[in-house]
């Protein structure tokens, strides 16, 4: 039965889950650990988040800009850019890149761990597999996704300001000036903030669940690194509607 | 061979997996400080008789004693027995993203308290007990198979354990790959005072250091003695599988395992 099985399964990553954060215990080696993959999945994806924050910003800056002018309120392009990115773009396409480029290297890590007998190995030398392999690759995720969003955000301002002056001609000062009166500090910027740490544990988890679990074949890794993409970034997306539905009024 | 208690007492043992029965009514004891060899050809349940001894597996009835106590099944009390076994997989399990050095120290860093300049030097210990002293700060895809093996088995022997379970150590390797983990294994089971478990069907390879070998065929025990009495066994069953003959009472179609058929 379909419903019983998915049942179950949601059952199992909610374990799964919980076993992640008990085996959670502040340690050198898990902060040794902890910065490797910070630099692994976080630092590495910094040329692709800076690629997509400034196409992004440039595309929504031609969007607004266009739309805007019929009603003569160009200058706004850059409230419409800051409340966009800050609100939804931002931390979901951060959350997406993230996906493609991190999720999808963790469900295959963890996957080829499985088939190599590397996971079976820690266990049979008495260390839990899902606080050394596990743990420290959902932390880094939790950690970088937010910062990798401020850095998204940045590059697509940084893009707008440049189309939007340099391009179209509007006025730098007033540029800055609409963006700062329309985006709030906290009920805007630190709430980008919370989304990105909420994709980012959503990412690690998932990811880290289907490779973790994955059948130990190189048929397997495959399967659970597609999963790992589709299953995040859906959840992703789901999750940035309710939150945003809750969160912004 | 000592007359103190075994260190693994296997009792009216059977063990299933997927549903099915894949051995039962085993009886073993292994001596302390003995090497016992556990042949048998593929897929006849090897690889599931040490998961019942590591924990991995819980019996479907019979009891399994390692140490003189039962085999727990809550994580905590297992954890504490399995770090008094060492386990050579037949896959090696070495850490990738880490040094050879570093995938030893790995038990050592996890389960004492010592400082690193010790760690380093008792690494630098098991690695030379291997032969691979030179090797320590080299990553796992850069050894060879047989070197792969020995710093698996010199990270298996990292927190001194009294037992090791070798897990088909001899698969993938040349024949003088082959002599070398065999000579180390009995080696260091005598000057370390060790208990072993060799589970392999290399048969040539292994009874030349086996103090005691038993034959696993058929979902039972078909064999237990010494090598020598191995060597002289008329049992057909026993004769077609040292001599490797295709016709006989072992059957060379057996049943998928279950994940395959899955």
């Amino acid at each position: 039965m379909p419903f019983i099985a998915a049942t179950r399964s949601l059952g199992r990553a909610g374990l799964f889950s919980l076993s992640v954060l008990r085996a959670s215990k502040p340690s050198l080696d898990l902060f040794r650990e902890l910065v490797r993959e910070i630099y692994k999945i976080g630092a590495r994806s910094l040329p692709i988040i800076a690629v997509g924050g400034a196409f992004v910003g440039l595309s929504v800056t031609l969007l607004g800009y266009r739309a805007l002018d019929t009603y003569g309120a160009a200058n706004q392009v850059s409230a419409m850019l800051g409340l966009g990115l800050y609100r939804e773009l931002g931390p979901v396409l951060t959350a997406l890149l993230f996906i493609g480029r991190a999720g999808s290297s963790i469900a295959a890590e963890l996957g080829l761990m499985r088939a190599t007998d590397q996971i079976t190995a820690l266990g049979l030398m008495a260390i839990d597999p899902v606080g050394k392999a596990v743990a420290p690759r959902f932390w880094a995720a939790v950690l970088c996704v937010p910062l990798l969003t401020a850095f998204f955000c940045s590059l697509a301002i940084c893009a707008s300001y440049f189309e939007s002056v340099h391009v179209i001609g509007l006025e730098a000062g007033t540029f800055w000036q609409v963006l700062k009166d329309s985006v709030d500090f906290y009920d805007d910027f630190l709430m980008a903030f919370v989304k990105s740490a909420v994709f980012g544990a959503t990412a690690a988890l998932v990811a880290a669940y289907v490779g973790y679990h994955a059948e130990p074949t190189i048929e397997g890794t495959s399967v659970a690194t597609t999963r790992a993409v589709v299953n995040a970034s859906l959840l992703v997306l789901m999750f940035n509607f309710v939150m945003s539905a809750f969160l912004f009024k | 061979m000592t007359t103190e208690s075994p260190i693994v007492r296997l009792t009216d043992l059977r063990l299933d997996r997927g549903g099915r029965s894949v051995l039962s009514g085993i009886n073993l004891s292994v001596p302390r400080g003995a090497i016992v060899a556990v042949l048998g050809p593929s897929g006849s349940g090897k690889s599931t008789l040490l998961s019942a001894l590591t924990g991995e597996l819980a019996p479907a009835a019979g009891r399994v004693e390692v140490f003189g106590r039962e085999v727990p099944r809550r994580s905590r009390e297992l954890l504490e027995l399995r770090k008094g076994i060492g386990v050579l997989l037949q896959g090696n399990g070495l850490l990738t993203d880490l040094t050879a050095a570093e995938n030893v120290a790995l038990p050592l860093r996890a389960h004492t308290r010592l400082p690193n300049p010790l760690i380093r030097r008792l690494v630098l210990m098991k690695l030379h007990a291997v032969g691979l002293g030179a090797a320590a700060d080299v990553f796992p895809r850069e050894l060879s198979g047989g070197m792969a093996r020995r710093v698996a088995l010199a990270r298996a022997l990292a927190l001194d354990p009294p037992l090791m379970i070798y897990d088909e150590p001899l698969t993938g390797l040349d024949p003088i790959a082959s002599g070398v983990v065999m000579s180390l294994v009995r080696r260091l089971n005598d000057t370390l005072g060790l208990t072993s478990i060799v589970v392999t069907h290399h048969v040539h390879e292994t009874l030349p250091v086996a103090d005691h070998a038993i034959v696993i065929a058929n979902g039972g025990i078909v064999f237990s003695g010494t090598p020598a009495e191995l060597e002289r066994s008329d049992d057909p069953l026993v004769r077609q599988f040292l001599r490797g003959e295709p016709d006989g009472p072992i059957g060379f179609d057996a049943a998928p395992r279950q994940s395959e058929v899955a």
